[in-house]
């Protein structure tokens, strides 16, 4: 078991999801309440990367970070090194791939909450911001779990697009998928197994978990 | 049209007028109101489809009217000539909906701290406190909404927006749930609240026991007009317009044809339906041959089951029992009077004592001033 690209993955998903958290509410929240006509472009980009094969994604980011784009310019007279190969390249195409399955269920559980609270909300003096941290956000509990969890899963298990972006450098960008995909080349079969299952099984933890939260909220109403 | 200067010495008034139009599934929907209210409780009346929840939902800011101009206290809340539209949650206008809309995931006491959040936590918790105790139930200030029971759900949400201190309070059915006596308790609780505050209380309601028991002002509102307004009993009780008359459930509702002036006597009489039955009504404006209509409301009949003497109703017809109906604690009773037919409501105690039964002969007797007419 390759432990340092185990826990490389773990951090990778959990800094990802963290910061589809921050990057997906926003998002989540102007595509529920929008009402501009070509809203549905935007639903169309945001889910994207669902359909997208993960090494036309990979492609483009790794041309968006590459020292030949403005970005990646930036980048460089920033810190002096370029964002592709990086891990920090690899966070960037990670938040990229994953965002539909943070913003997703976000957006699911925004428009979930009942229209009347927010119009009561309102009525009592809450502008639409306070309305939304105090009452949209604490209704939409189990949705954002969801996504949270959705997007850790995803990105644990992620591989063009990191092998695209990130390569395949020890301890910088070798996730775990990759390890696997190393070890399947060299004839390790064993040992790949053992990567594999604890992916398979982390992996279905985690969804069983969200199932779970799902249906829990399904059978007792989001708040007893 | 251009109005003068606000009037000066600013009252609590609420006044509006507003006009809009929205499409509809029996076509286009006019809304087009001007009313205003003073302090106390004002009823807004009519049946579902008025568009009563829409004038609310203006007032509110909730719905924005096409053209008009809202005003609370003075201060310009809509002006469509100025483009002037305040958002909702800068109105301070309160506004109860039949459902209530309270807050799942926050305890009673929450929910009424809700919209006096910049407080501090000792001042909230001592208004929450205090407000849920005139409402009688600060036992529950840890419950969750789902916890408690209806009637205490509907004072929790008149305490949520009282707290507030609204400059009005608008009320959307938020009683009509409930049973007479827990109506009266939360009402008079209301009415206490108000003496304190003085605010117009605008209180929509399509039951009609309401608008006596709560009213001192009534709004009848019909397919987006006003078509009555005034006390209560004035706008109830002699109903001059058609609309108002089956708004208000008179069930005897007849064509009529003036066939004698007595201006002495301060009376006419009208013949029913062309029938053979003869009434002697209040004089309004007509003339021998107009054709009117006249309502009855079934609880002003009396019934008798010999012909009764010595009494000064000016009418009392003959006629045969064809149904008796009980509904709830009062009994229908359709008289059959040469073909004209009348509904009559009594007690239980009343069928009993005077054993009415299908088939039976009666005499109906009305008062004069029982008969209401309206144009035709």
């Amino acid at each position: 078991m390759n432990w340092p690209a185990f826990w490389l993955t773990v951090r990778l998903a959990a800094i990802v999801s963290s910061l589809l958290l921050v990057i997906g509410i926003p998002i989540a929240h102007w595509v529920t309440y929008s009402r501009w006509r070509w809203k549905f472009l935007v639903d169309a980009l945001v889910a994207l990367p669902i359909v997208l094969p993960p090494t036309v994604l990979g492609f483009y980011v790794l041309m968006a970070l590459g020292s030949r784009s403005p970005i990646g310019r930036w980048w460089e007279s920033l810190t002096g090194h370029t964002l592709a190969f990086t891990f920090e390249g690899l966070v960037i195409g990670s938040l990229i791939y994953s965002l539909p399955f943070a913003v997703q269920p976000f957006a699911a559980a925004f428009s979930g909450v009942d229209p009347r609270l927010l119009r009561a909300s309102a009525s009592l003096g809450q502008s639409p911001i306070r309305t939304f941290l105090r009452v949209v956000l604490p209704l939409s509990k189990t949705g954002l779990v969801t996504g949270f969890a959705l997007s850790f899963a995803h990105t644990l298990g992620e591989f063009g697009v990191v092998l695209m972006v990130g390569g395949n450098i020890p301890g910088v960008t070798r996730t775990i998928s990759i390890d696997i995909y190393d070890r399947v080349q060299a004839a390790e079969y064993s040992a790949a197994n053992t990567t594999a299952l604890i992916l398979l099984v982390v992996s279905f933890l985690i969804l069983s978990m969200v199932y779970g939260i799902n249906r829990r909220a399904w059978t007792m109403g989001a708040w007893k | 049209m251009t109005e003068g200067p606000a009037n000066l010495p600013v009252s609590s008034d609420l006044e509006v007028r507003i006009r809009k139009r929205f499409p509809h599934p029996d076509g286009t929907f006019h809304l087009n109101v001007h009313f205003r209210v003073k302090s106390g409780f004002t009823i807004l009346f009519g049946p579902s489809g008025a568009g009563k929840t829409t004038v609310l939902d203006c007032i509110a800011g909730l719905s924005s009217p096409d053209e008009g101009r809202i005003t609370i206290a003075g201060d310009d809340l809509v002006d469509s000539e100025r483009k002037l539209n305040v958002p909702a949650w800068k109105r301070r206008i309160g506004y109860v909906l039949q459902d209530l809309a309270l807050f799942p995931h926050l305890t009673a006491e929450q929910n009424v701290a809700f919209g006096i959040h910049d407080l501090p936590f000792a001042e909230r918790r001592r208004r929450s406190r205090e407000i849920l105790r005139t409402f009688r139930v600060e036992q529950l200030h840890g419950r969750y909404i789902g916890e408690i029971s209806g009637g205490e759900r509907q004072r929790v949400a008149l305490a949520r927006t009282l707290i507030t201190e609204p400059r009005a309070l608008l009320l959307d059915e938020p009683l009509a749930a409930l049973d007479r006596r827990t109506k009266s308790h939360i009402v008079e609780d209301l009415r206490s609240w108000n003496r304190a505050h003085n605010v117009p209380i605008l209180y929509v309601t399509h039951s009609r026991e309401e608008v006596f028991a709560l009213g001192e002002q009534a709004i009848v509102l019909d397919a987006g007009r006003i078509v009555a307004q005034g006390p209560p009993h004035e706008v109830m009780r002699a109903p001059r317009l058609e609309t108002v008359a089956q708004l208000l459930g008179v069930e005897n509702l007849f064509d009529a044809v003036v066939i004698g002036m007595h201006e002495d006597r301060g009376t006419i009489t009208c013949r029913l339906n062309r029938g053979p039955v003869e009434l002697e009504t209040p004089l309004v404006h007509a003339k021998i041959g107009s054709k009117l209509r006249l309502g009855i409301r079934a609880g002003d009949l009396l019934l008798a089951t010999e012909i009764p003497h010595g009494l000064s109703a000016r009418n009392i017809v003959p006629g045969k029992i064809r149904k008796l109906e009980q509904r709830d604690v009062i009994v229908s009773v359709l008289v059959d009077c040469s073909g004209i037919e009348f509904e009559a409501h009594l007690t239980l105690a009343a069928r009993e004592s005077l054993h009415l039964s299908e088939g039976k002969n009666v005499w109906i007797v009305v008062k004069t001033y029982s008969c209401h007419l309206m144009s035709a």
